[in-house]
């Protein structure tokens, strides 16, 4: 969450520097298109930073892949060989620009270990880290949004003296603290009504894969709705102080109204990017929660690659990570400009 | 946060109230101070040795000998409790300390002298984000041998890239103003105005930060440790020990629940006094 909070003060609205000459319509596309291109650009550009690093980093990690994949008590000879098939006698660059190649094509390669194809690899594992993270931030938004309204729309009472204190609470308790508890609660002695580990597929029993992942969803949502609540509010608070919410308040529109309609939307920004960044550091796995809960998500899958050795399988899915940050960041940068006209025309 | 979207002469709602300083900020320093003097003096403190099992009293409840009961070897859990302080503390801190002074640094080039130099940095930090940071910290523990010191410099790099923003944002705001310009036309390097007119003001931001980062760090550290990649296992570490508790989760709680609740007490208190120090912070600079 540390990285989270403040990306968006990096990323948030740029500073304006080529002035659209156009506005209305025109700009707003031509805009759009000139940032998605930078971005792309820059972009790109981390994508093969962050390939060639994990790269780098299999490489200086103690222990011989080859020597992992042959097994134990394989002869030298054995181990050479199995070198040789995998082509970890070939320098770091050649096997990055090949890779490189492969996915160019298409092809991610095999794993180690396995022999199963990446590709299928991370197709069993995102589905599972998907339907957690997106299950999770709904939880997430649905409490912290209204709660947040409200607050903002009366401070100091006792919708927002409650729920900062709850918020602050959950907040300041670490995740896999309130997932051991929730085990506790909700899986352990008399009280026992759901699975505490394991995940069942949602198209192997519908019903048993919403149970198996309740736990694990709330005990991602609970510190990020408490962040959201609180991020929501003091933006909310700020922009019931401008002059347009008090004209709206002035025509007689009612509170709902001027809530939802008028100030809700501007005060969204922080929101969307801190959602979106967190939305993509899930993708990338929630590891501490697919270790305590047994998931077998992306995160684990990580993990297990780093400790095997089997950097083809890391390679895809930091890949994938990358690519998820790439984009996230790009759609948030374009939905600034669908919430905020003044981003457009600067843009 | 993102105050672009904020006009200037908005008021804060809660400046008033910020003067007047709550119960909780009391107990929060108190609950703090309290830790802290037992992180440091644990080694002299009249506590069992945290080390040593009694098998006698493996999972017992609290009794007089052990205030907190024993753990599974039946090892003291308050003075584990109390020199796992001592772990936690040191990553947090010195880890924060570090990536704060260097992303600072770098964010304050960033800011003053844009450009190049803050292309470059924007790519580096970019690249840091997107790299899963578990996979980082597994590969430099697993190259450098787990230990606190390796902890402490895996930390400090994955808190970089949020300094180098801050301290970029807090740098462009002063970059323009008067003092500045004065010591550009005076003729001072650019180093010099970096250190003596714009670091003092930056420090503040970028320290009211840091401290609540020392809470999550702690976090972190415990999260680590809970996935065996932390400190390494004899030594007590709040993490650690609720992690060794979970196997008897279900039948003796009190075994990871204890270090559990000092851990939330502790970061409670920090992000706690941090966010009323933030406040007052923001408060004095929209007055400026």
């Amino acid at each position: 969450m540390a990285e989270t909070m403040t990306t968006t003060a990096g990323s948030g609205v740029p500073a304006g520097s080529t002035p659209a000459p156009t506005g209305g319509r025109g700009g707003r596309r031509r805009s759009a298109v000139r940032r998605v291109r930078a971005r792309l650009v820059h972009l790109l550009a981390v994508l093969l930073a962050v390939t060639f690093l994990s790269f780098v980093v299999v490489e200086l990690l103690p222990g011989d892949a080859a020597v992992v994949v042959a097994g134990e008590g394989a002869t030298p000879e054995q181990v050479e060989q199995v070198r040789r098939d995998l082509q970890l006698d070939r320098p770091v660059l050649v096997r990055y620009v090949d890779w490189l190649g492969g996915v160019a094509t298409g092809d991610l390669g095999r794993s180690f270990r396995t022999g199963q194809p990446v590709a299928e690899a991370l197709a069993q594992r995102i589905p599972v880290t998907f339907e957690i993270t997106v299950v999770a931030q709904l939880l997430a938004l649905l409490v912290a949004v209204p709660l947040a309204v409200y607050s903002a729309y009366r401070p100091g009472g006792f919708v927002d003296r409650v729920s900062m204190t709850l918020g602050f609470g959950a907040a300041a308790m670490p995740t896999f603290v309130f997932g051991m508890v929730l085990i506790v609660l909700f899986a352990g002695g008399i009280t026992s009504i759901l699975p505490a580990t394991g995940y069942t597929g949602f198209f192997e029993d519908p019903v048993a894969n919403m149970r198996s992942i309740v736990l694990p969803c709330l005990t991602l949502m609970i510190a990020e709705a408490a962040v959201y609540r609180q991020l929501l509010r003091s933006d909310m608070v700020s922009t019931l102080q401008e002059d347009f919410i008090l004209m709206a308040r002035s025509k007689g529109l009612p509170p709902r109204r001027v809530l939802l309609r008028h100030a809700l939307r501007p005060s969204l920004f922080s929101l969307i990017t801190l959602s979106g960044v967190n939305i993509g550091r899930l993708l990338g796995g929630a590891v501490i929660v697919e270790t305590l809960f047994a998931i077998p998500g992306l995160g684990q899958l990580i993990v297990q690659a780093v400790f095997n050795r089997d950097y083809v399988i890391l390679q895809g899915a930091l890949l994938f990570v990358a690519v998820v940050y790439v984009v996230i960041n790009m759609v948030i940068d374009l939905l600034y400009l669908v919430l905020d006209p003044r981003v457009r025309r600067d843009g | 946060m993102t105050d672009a979207h904020r006009s200037p002469g908005a008021a804060r709602p809660t400046s008033r109230r910020v003067d007047r300083a709550p119960v909780g900020w009391y107990v929060a320093w108190t609950w703090l101070g309290a830790v802290v003097v037992v992180a440091v003096f644990a080694p002299l403190l009249p506590l069992a040795d945290p080390l040593v099992p009694d098998y006698g009293a493996a999972f017992s409840g609290i009794t007089p000998q052990h205030w907190l009961g024993g753990d599974s070897l039946g090892r003291d859990i308050f003075s584990r409790v109390a020199h796992g302080a001592r772990a936690s503390l040191l990553v947090g801190i010195c880890a924060v300390g570090l990536g704060a002074l260097a992303g600072g640094f770098l964010g304050m080039l960033a800011g003053y002298f844009g450009g190049r130099v803050e292309r470059v940095l924007a790519f580096v930090t970019d690249v840091v984000l997107a790299f899963p940071s578990l996979v980082f910290l597994i590969a430099i523990v697993a190259v450098l041998g787990s230990s606190l010191a390796t902890l402490i410099l895996g930390l400090a790099v994955l808190s970089v890239p949020t300094f180098i923003r801050l301290a970029r944002a807090a740098t462009l705001t002063v970059a323009q103003r008067e003092f500045v310009q004065a010591a550009r036309a005076y003729g001072c390097r650019p180093f010099r105005i970096i250190v003596r007119e714009i670091a003092p003001n930056v420090v503040l931001p970028v320290a009211a930060y840091a401290f609540i980062m020392v809470g999550i760090f702690i976090v972190v550290e415990g999260s680590l440790s809970f996935l065996g990649l932390g400190i390494p296992p004899p030594t007590p570490s709040w993490g650690g020990m609720i992690a060794a508790g979970r196997p008897e989760l279900l039948s003796y709680p009190h075994i990871s629940l204890f270090p559990a609740a000092v851990m939330f007490a502790t970061v409670l208190s920090i992000n706690y006094i941090g966010e009323r120090v933030r406040k007052q912070f923001e408060v004095k600079g929209s007055n400026l």
